[in-house]
């Protein structure tokens, strides 16, 4: 027992949990995990539940994977995989409609979605395949991290201005109406949502020249 | 007849897969950067949408959906597997996948040359999945009303992919912001391309 054990919170741990914040962030770096975060982005509340359960789903994923990795024929893996992240979605998805029945009526479909969601795939082959089970819980958790909060910010935006509400309390006063302020429509519809990603992807990259393409 | 026509047309326009629900965008981003290339991807999108969306459609109706059980005695009629639809459509996803690109192989190697890369990655195409979640949520009521949707949805997504890629093709003459080069300016212009296909909303055959 002369190796020395790796403290759980290492430098190189932390940089695994805070990396996919911002300059490896799944959806404006790796291009994963698109198709959900858009559309669920109409209301804040639906966001954050989307948010939380792919986080869920990533990380305990990735930790099944890692546990798994060594026994995984490599020719069968997407199968394992898809099995496994069926198998958690499921779990999520008795759960959303035992505890959050609207919200989960809400994400229909979307939920189902997780299951293909590139991210979840994304990591198990990148991470979980090739790392231990705790680095890998804490790259779940970070891209996790990154991909909500990405979907949290398109949400406040597109839920102010399109309903003049977050999570259904009014902020916008009442005065502002009587002015003739009107909510903006154009929001609530499906193209925003791009066009607000495009406009983060925007910011980060004119913030940090390195992630510019050619 | 004129259901069938009805479905078939809405799922292309109005219900785009791309533009109205955002599906498949992972590989439409990551596919689009030629025409050639996105022609091979969307073909073989229609084509395995043809095959499994049908095929879910069976399966929920005969095997999963509450009561399906039915023609297998009166005991199961109470029985609902409606929780087992995720991985029993995932599982017929990628064998189906697995079974056309092997059938493929067989009978025609230039389509196979053509496509062959691009099968495996559509077992993990939410547009694939999300076919057979939407044709299940919208109940739809006949094999043929699921085939016209599946095959609907599948040219709306070939549509959506050979346009985007054509206008990217185009858009590598003009000077772009550098901070929105390359993946932010694709994500304004399908926003772009979403609100022309709004203009679509509302339409009835």
């Amino acid at each position: 027992m002369a190796k020395e054990k790796e403290p759980l919170f290492s430098p190189k741990n932390i940089k695994l949990l805070t990396n996919p914040i911002n300059v490896d962030n799944p959806i404006t770096k790796q291009v994963l995990g698109i198709c959900s975060a858009l559309a669920v982005t109409v209301k804040l509340e639906p966001a954050i539940v989307m948010a939380i359960s792919v986080t869920a789903v990533l990380a305990f994923g990735n930790v099944i994977i890692s546990i798994m990795r060594n026994s995984i024929p490599s020719r069968i893996r997407i199968i394992v995989q898809l099995v496994v992240i069926a198998a958690l979605v499921i779990l999520v998805d008795q759960v959303l409609k035992a505890y959050a029945y609207d919200v989960s009526k809400q994400l229909s479909v979307f939920v189902g979605l997780i299951i293909t969601n590139c991210i979840i795939m994304g990591r198990f082959e990148a991470f979980a395949m090739a790392n231990k089970p705790w680095p890998s819980f804490l790259d779940g958790l970070g891209n996790g991290a990154g991909y909500a909060w990405i979907l949290v910010a398109v949400a406040f935006f597109r839920e102010l201005f399109g309903t003049g509400a977050i999570l259904g309390w009014q902020i916008i006063p009442q005065s502002f109406y009587d002015m003739g302020y009107v909510n903006n429509g154009l929001v609530i519809l499906p193209p925003m949502a791009l066009f607000a990603v495009a406009t983060i992807i925007w910011i980060q990259r004119s913030r940090n020249k390195e992630l510019i393409e050619d | 007849m004129q259901d069938l026509v009805n479905i078939f047309v809405k799922s292309i326009f109005v219900d785009n897969m791309v533009f109205a629900y955002f599906l498949g965008m992972c590989s439409f981003l990551a596919v689009s950067k030629t025409v050639k290339t996105s022609v091979g991807l969307g073909a073989a999108v229609i084509f395995v949408l043809i095959i499994t969306v049908p095929v879910d459609y069976l399966m929920n109706e005969y095997l999963l959906k509450p009561g399906a059980l039915v023609w297998m005695g009166k005991e199961y009629a109470s029985i609902d597997l409606s929780f087992l639809s995720f991985i029993m459509f995932i599982a017929i996803i990628a064998s189906m996948v697995q079974l056309v690109e092997m059938v493929v192989e067989k009978f025609s190697p230039t389509l196979y040359a053509s496509l062959g890369i691009f099968l495996p990655l559509i077992a993990v195409n939410c547009a694939i999945l999300g076919g057979s979640l939407f044709m299940q949520q919208r109940e739809y009521e006949s094999v043929a009303e699921a085939t016209a949707f599946g095959l609907g949805s599948g040219i709306g997504w070939f549509m959506a992919i050979v346009a985007i890629a054509a206008i990217r093709e185009k858009i590598r003459y003009s000077n772009v912001p550098a901070p929105l080069r390359g993946l932010g300016i694709t994500f304004v212009i399908t926003g772009i391309m979403g609100i022309a296909f709004m203009t679509f909303m509302g339409i009835k055959l």
